[in-house]
């Protein structure tokens, strides 16, 4: 007689089955997961970028230091990153140089400034095709960029974070810091767009 | 070690499914799986390099077919069963099926014992070496040359972080790659930055 082989337990069954064992090991998981799924959905958000973005485009003392030691210049905003990304490098975007950022490896971001990465970063597909077909890429997904302008993709390898610092559109003269974050999307901080 | 997680440059990949609202979540057990990871590693059961590794240590047909959220619930699981906090039978009862794990780590390694140290504008080679353990040098960077643009503060190196194996932490470098001299005539114009271990770099000959 062959023996059975159980299936494989669903997705939702493997996750209830981790947390009922964590539990059951000692660990607090209900609390874990309570404070990481508040974290997740109303703390990390794309948002926090956006106020960063704004402050650098009105506060020409904010942005310098932002560009050369972007962990500290967050934190003034009471912006945190986790312990282990000591390094969070901020890249310009100008009239001649625009950046983008991926993960080649896995899906590492700066979670807790831009907001947790969205599906088609931790795609296979963005993953193997940023860093090679980079301008193809960035048409596809509606940005197309000058021949001229300078490209600059950032694969996150170790745990330094980067985030895009948007140049800020021309049409913006004289609006309010709440009014430039609200213009700030997570995509323009990844650097598949520009505003 | 050339898993199939080291995508950068792969060629065959199709279009970016993109969409300006793009969901971070599709379904409720991934929110707790991401939020459990999280807790895991905040109690010490496991580090960053360890999660990433497990991720990488995944079957390969397992590991391309999985969503992000299932790599992540496939490292956790196969961490605390590896460090004996949950047994693998208990989860599998819990769950009422099978639950596939991770396949065995392999060895690590301590930093380069004839490390450099580099400066801003330095122009760097990544060396030529194939690692079986965890490492966080791209593929497609082994043995090419670039420029330094930025250095990080000393991170614990990966190499020897995923495996146990004693080391000490050491800078990072952006380095800063043409990609013609990553894909020669077969890649789009543009400069590609890589953060580099200290250990993965020699001086430009």
């Amino acid at each position: 007689m062959t023996p059975h082989t159980p299936a494989i337990a669903s997705l939702p069954q493997r996750a209830d089955a981790i947390e009922a064992a964590l539990q059951a090991h000692g660990l607090d998981a209900k609390a874990g997961i309570e404070l990481g799924v508040h974290n997740a959905e109303d703390v990390w958000l794309p948002e926090r970028g956006a106020r960063v973005v704004a402050k650098a485009w009105v506060d020409d003392a904010f942005r310098q230091r932002l560009l050369a030691n972007g962990k500290a210049a967050v934190a003034e905003l009471g912006i945190d990153l986790p312990p282990h990304h000591r390094h969070l490098v901020v890249l310009e975007n100008t009239a001649s140089v625009h950046n983008v950022i991926c993960c080649t490896l896995c899906s590492c971001t700066a979670f807790t400034v831009i907001g947790l990465p969205p599906d088609w970063y931790k795609d296979l597909n963005y993953r193997a095709r940023i860093v090679r077909e980079s301008r193809s890429v960035l048409h596809e997904m509606g940005l197309d960029l000058p021949n001229e302008m300078e490209l600059r993709v950032w694969d996150t390898t170790a745990d330094t974070r980067y985030m895009v610092l948007p140049q800020r559109p021309a049409h913006t003269q004289g609006w309010s810091e709440a009014q430039l974050a609200a213009i700030v999307s997570k995509d323009a901080m990844i650097g598949v767009t520009r505003l | 070690m050339d898993g199939v997680h080291d995508l950068g440059g792969r060629q065959g990949f199709g279009p970016v499914v993109h969409s300006t609202d793009a969901a971070v979540f599709h379904e409720e057990w991934e929110k707790r799986i991401n939020a459990l990871y999280g807790v895991a590693v905040r109690a010490g059961l496991f580090n960053m390099d360890e999660y990433r590794h497990a991720i990488e240590r995944m079957e390969p047909r397992h590991y391309m077919s999985a969503g992000y959220y299932e790599r992540t619930l496939t490292s956790l699981a196969t961490l605390c069963v590896e460090k004996g906090v949950l047994s693998l039978s208990d989860l599998e009862q819990r769950a009422g099926g099978r639950f596939p794990l991770a396949l065995p780590l392999g060895a690590g390694r301590s930093n380069a014992a004839d490390a450099h140290t580099f400066r801003i504008g330095d122009r760097v080679q990544v060396r030529l070496e194939h690692v079986v353990g965890h490492v966080r040098a791209p593929g497609y960077i082994r043995g090419k040359t670039g420029v330094v643009v930025h250095i990080s503060p000393a991170y614990p190196f990966p190499d020897a972080h995923a495996h146990g194996v004693p080391s000490h932490d050491e800078p990072t470098y952006d380095v800063r790659f043409h990609s013609a001299e990553l894909w020669p005539e077969a890649a789009d114009n543009a400069f590609v930055h890589v953060g580099v271990f200290q250990s993965y770099l020699i001086p430009a000959p």
